[in-house]
């Protein structure tokens, strides 16, 4: 499993990985909210929450079809399904190695880029917080839709289409942690809430995933 | 031990039976050669084999973890090296010999080279070295020698002959001759599904396909 993990890492990372590609995005629509919205604080400060998660969530849906499509076209999928590695474990290892890829740049660049948006300074932690609580189940949710879509040519709408109704939650609890942060209200609810999501989805995704990969590999 | 039995075996494509009432075995150090006109149902016989889909009738008997599959792609990362690519194969199979593997296809030359910069044959040969790293005794082969030139058709019959005699089976869908005398050919021809009759779980391929 690890050795997968340290391919995966290894292919994001190399040229033609799109390792970055999120983070990229994210800057973009950061940079041009302002513009769109306005630089002043009263009118930023209040949407710059809500902003920041739903930014976060787009860039991590650009990447998603690539966790099993990829391994599909050339084969490689085939050939990890006969391998020795439970396939739920597969597809465990293959969401991680998305959010590393993909969430973990976002949660370093997100108060870089909330200082685009005049999120207060005390929200910052706590937006730090809840994307790192919140974005493990949109790599989760995502390798779900990834392994229902695989192998169907432009399935990458359809794959938005279908996993975007499931990032609902996270987006919802994760900018109102962000949010009740930045009033300095108590954030607890709905940060049990976040992690509570993630914890489930790691927990039922694997399964469901490997499922919907078997029925695709017939 | 016999290393494969099939029995009465009815494999099915797209919903539609292929072929029915396929049986044979294999014993360590035999091998078996398909044969059969185009879309009767090698690719699928031997997908069911190496337990990507279930058959629809029938039974396939294998020792736990002992099936290495290659099918017409090599499951190559373009991104990264030929040593790289097999390194990570024996890594998840828990095998070795990834040295042993590049020299026993002649790809010594190339093991550092991205994989996308081999050819076409070299790509063949670099998927095929890969059955060694996985320290399977069942290889099922879907078509091994597309793409490739004489010589290495040879070098891999070789290769096929070395497994055989450290105990391990092959079976292999092909329409050239491999050069591996001792093979036994099944010819599906015989076997091709009555028309008319549909496969019973078709309802759920049909819907994903």
């Amino acid at each position: 499993m690890i050795a997968l993990l340290i391919r995966d890492l290894r292919l994001a990372t190399r040229a033609g990985g799109g390792f970055g590609l999120g983070v990229a995005f994210f800057l973009v629509l950061s940079a041009l909210v302002p513009f769109g919205i306005g630089p002043d604080r009263a009118a930023l400060a209040p949407v710059a929450p809500g902003i920041l998660w739903v930014g976060a969530l787009l860039a991590c849906l650009l990447s998603l079809d690539r966790i099993f499509a990829l391994d599909h076209e050339d084969g490689s999928l085939d050939l990890l399904a006969t391998a020795p590695l439970p396939l739920e474990g597969t597809v465990a290892v293959k969401a991680l190695a998305h959010w590393i890829t993909t969430g973990l740049p976002l949660i370093l660049a997100a108060p870089v880029f909330g200082v685009l948006l005049q999120l207060p300074p005390a929200a910052m932690p706590w937006l730090v917080l809840s994307l790192l609580l919140g974005t493990p189940a949109l790599s989760m949710l995502g390798a779900f839709g990834a392994a229902i879509t695989v192998g169907l040519r432009r399935g990458g709408l359809l794959l938005s289409l279908l996993v975007l109704p499931l990032y609902i939650p996270t987006l919802i609890f994760g900018a109102e942690v962000t949010r009740r942060g930045a009033e300095g209200a108590a954030v607890q609810t709905p940060l049990v809430f976040l992690a509570g999501i993630t914890l489930a989805a790691a927990a039922l995704i694997p399964f469901a995933a490997a499922a919907a990969l078997r029925i695709n590999l017939r | 031990m016999t290393l494969l039995t099939v029995e009465g075996l009815a494999v099915s494509r797209g919903g539609l039976r292929a072929v029915e009432g396929v049986g044979f075995t294999l014993d360590p150090g035999q091998a078996l050669i398909l044969r059969g006109p185009n879309g009767i149902g090698k690719t699928t016989l031997l997908r069911t084999v190496a337990g990507l889909q279930p058959p629809v009738e029938g039974r396939i008997t294998i020792p736990d973890d002992a099936v290495a599959y290659a099918a017409h792609a090599d499951g190559l990362k373009p991104a990264l090296t030929a040593a790289e690519n097999l390194r990570f194969w024996a890594q998840v199979f828990g095998g070795d010999g990834v040295a042993a593997a590049l020299a026993a296809m002649d790809l010594q030359a190339l093991a550092d080279r991205p994989a996308a910069a081999l050819s076409a044959g070299q790509k063949r040969r670099l998927g095929l070295a890969r059955l060694l790293v996985t320290g399977r005794p069942l290889w099922v082969l879907d078509e091994p020698t597309v793409s490739l030139d004489a010589a290495s058709v040879a070098r891999f019959a070789v290769v096929i002959r070395d497994h055989l005699g450290q105990g391990g089976a092959a079976l292999i869908a092909t329409h050239i001759d491999l050069g591996v005398a001792e093979a036994r050919v099944l010819d599906l021809t015989p076997f091709r599904a009555r028309p008319g009759r549909t496969s019973r779980p078709s309802g759920f391929n049909e819907a994903f396909a």
